[in-house]
């Protein structure tokens, strides 16, 4: 080992076994950092909570069609002849029967009051058939049962179950004028549909005034090649007016209503570091004051500056990664897994937990360890430059 | 200058700035001090001895003049070079210790060492020594704060040995001390010159500590005045 990385390991032991004696001023350095951190880990994960829920969502072999130049099943509109013209196409899976597993589904946006904080949030209601469930993998009910054709029954999604008031197995309640009944609760994990409701396509339909027509068609492909078959037929048949994409490619698209939230965290935590910068450039320069006589006396005997630039950075790090790990481990045990509801791409409320995972962990270290090479670098410079005529000093 | 002298002064002027005004503490200091000698450096207050063996020590430089040490000027050496110059040819030792408090004893003995290219082992063997000639063998796994004021001194003192250099460097060492420890510790610096021929230059205030040097260097006013003990 050269004397140089003596000198460094001399000086850094030095610094971090001095540590303890400057306890409060580095707790301080440490929380606030760690408060940083925790606020960009929760605009983090709730972002990549949404994001997750939204692409999970998505699968490649499930056909979304949607009338020409709608972005979103609110605005769409589909014709129940464009619905049979389509169910005539190339390229969708079929059952025993030859019919394709395909699903016209109707979307309306129904109210619902939240059970925390009270307040009235836009939900969705799903007109389906029995088809539906075939097209969300991972569907299943998870108490009651399906609803009957023809009935005023709905099932609805455990997100809702969770998230709003008057949803429970059972319960009757009245949306868009008529009285309805909870029969099941459906869950497919990780997906927007946990945050719906469904019900049977005609009686929604009637019960809603939309009269025969639908706003999406879900179809299960051959596989996912088969929708260029399927985008050739549409082109071919001017009777429709319709586009097609897969399910990923449209819930994709929804996933970044909310990266202004992540564009939002970063402002805040990073108008947060401003003042964390001051605190831990406070500490440090106190620090290196503090060790001034220690940093001229090895100066004396011979040292360089340089290892006493690095214990100086060294410290500063170190603090910062300690907040940086607090910090990440306070937002995990606070948000991680937390609930919430936002509003998705349709202007219905989709339910999604809050999701810290490794790269969001990276994220938060990261940002605590420019903070503590920022607020090092400059007291660092000093512990450098210390004066030797400092000896004397006590 | 003789091949014995270790340490020459010529002609050094030392100003220091403060705002507008320029404070002189010498003009025109010459001094001569021969391999083995071991110098008592007194004076009133702001005389500038310690300037003076800050001067000696590199860790300050002249306005004017040469320091010679051991034929070769110092004041123009870089920073890097004064450092290293530092490293190989002086020990220091001060009022209060200047030990690093979250080291043991061995750990503070060792520090000079680090800038060698001695092998671990080698090191070992050598701080050992160290703290054996100054009595502390038994307390060298001891930080500071579990020493005494004499103990840590002595800790200091070996550690201004432990690199084998050839002057001694020491700013009030017995100023923090009770009489019975410093003459402890005067008692070893004598030691040290007498049986190992160090080259000693220690800055008092206390005539009776004085008396352990070979001689005493009265400055006052920019000039020096000798005495032998």
């Amino acid at each position: 080992m050269s004397s140089l990385f003596r000198q460094i390991a001399a000086v850094v032991t030095m610094t971090i076994g001095g540590l303890p004696s400057r306890f409060w001023g580095s707790v301080t350095t440490v929380f606030s950092i760690a408060l940083v951190v925790a606020t960009l880990l929760a605009f983090l994960a709730m972002s990549n909570g949404f994001a997750k829920t939204v692409a999970g969502t998505g699968s490649d072999d499930i056909a979304m069609i949607l009338g020409t130049g709608s972005e979103a099943e609110l605005n769409s509109t589909m014709s129940s002849e464009a619905v049979r013209l389509l169910e005539e196409s190339p390229g969708l899976a079929r059952d025993a029967t030859g019919r394709p597993i395909a699903s016209p589904e109707l979307y309306v946006v129904v109210g619902a009051n939240r059970r925390a904080g009270g307040g009235e949030a836009n939900v969705s209601l799903r007109g389906v058939t029995a088809r539906a469930p075939e097209l969300r993998p991972g569907f299943r009910l998870s108490s009651g049962r399906m609803f009957e054709p023809g009935t005023n029954e709905m099932i609805v999604g455990v997100g809702v179950v969770r998230q709003f008031n008057g949803f429970d197995l059972n319960t009757e309640l009245q949306l868009g004028g008529s009285a309805w009944k909870v029969v099941g609760v459906f869950e497919v994990p990780g997906t927007v549909f946990d945050s719906e409701l469904w019900a049977d396509l005609p009686v929604v339909q009637s019960l809603f005034n939309r009269g025969p027509s639908v706003q999406a068609l879900r179809a299960r492909l051959e596989s996912p090649a088969s929708l260029a078959k399927v985008k050739a037929f549409v082109e071919s048949e001017p009777r429709l007016q319709v586009d097609v994409k897969t399910e990923k490619q449209h819930f994709a698209g929804e996933a970044q209503s909310l990266q202004y939230l992540v564009y939002f965290g970063w402002a805040l935590s990073i108008t947060l570091g401003f003042g964390a910068l001051a605190g831990a450039l406070n500490t440090m320069y106190a620090a290196v004051e503090a060790r001034s006589k220690e940093l001229a006396t090895l100066r004396a005997i011979g040292f360089g500056g340089f290892p006493a630039f690095v214990g100086a950075i060294t410290e500063s790090l170190v603090l910062a990664l300690s907040g940086g790990l607090v910090g990440s481990a306070a937002a995990y045990l606070l948000f991680n897994g937390l609930t919430a509801s936002t509003l998705g791409g349709g202007f219905t409320q989709v339910v999604f937990d809050f999701n810290i995972g490794p790269a969001q962990v990276l994220a938060g270290v990261q940002l605590a360890l420019l903070l503590g090479l920022v607020g090092g670098i400059f007291p660092a410079l000093r512990a450098a430059r210390t004066p030797l005529l400092k000896l004397g000093a006590d | 200058m003789s091949d014995s002298d270790l340490i020459v002064l010529r002609n050094i002027a030392k100003t220091y700035r403060r705002g507008e005004e320029s404070i002189s503490i010498f003009s025109d200091l010459n001094l001569t001090i021969p391999s083995g000698d071991f110098v008592a450096m007194m004076g009133p207050s702001g005389s500038g001895k310690t300037t003076l063996l800050n001067l000696l020590g590199g860790l300050d430089r002249p306005t004017s003049g040469t320091i010679l040490f051991d034929g070769a000027p110092i004041e123009k050496l870089s920073e890097s070079q004064l450092s290293a110059w530092r490293a190989a040819n002086i020990g220091f030792i001060f009022q209060f210790y200047n030990l690093m408090p979250t080291m043991s004893a061995a750990r503070n003995v060792e520090l000079p060492l680090l800038l060698t290219s001695l092998s671990p082992s080698e090191r070992k063997k050598r701080v050992k020594t160290a703290l054996e000639v100054v009595g502390l063998d038994n307390r060298a796994g001891h930080k500071p704060k579990e020493l005494s004021g004499g103990q840590q001194q002595r800790v200091a003192i070996a550690r201004a040995i432990v690199a084998d250099p050839k002057l001694i460097l020491a700013d009030e060492p017995t100023g923090d001390l009770d009489r019975t420890t410093a003459a402890e510790i005067l008692e070893m610096l004598q030691l040290l010159n007498r049986e190992l021929g160090k080259t000693i230059v220690m800055v008092t205030h206390d005539p009776a500590a004085a008396k352990y040097a070979r001689r005493e260097l009265h400055l006052d006013k920019g000039t020096f005045e000798e005495r032998l003990t």
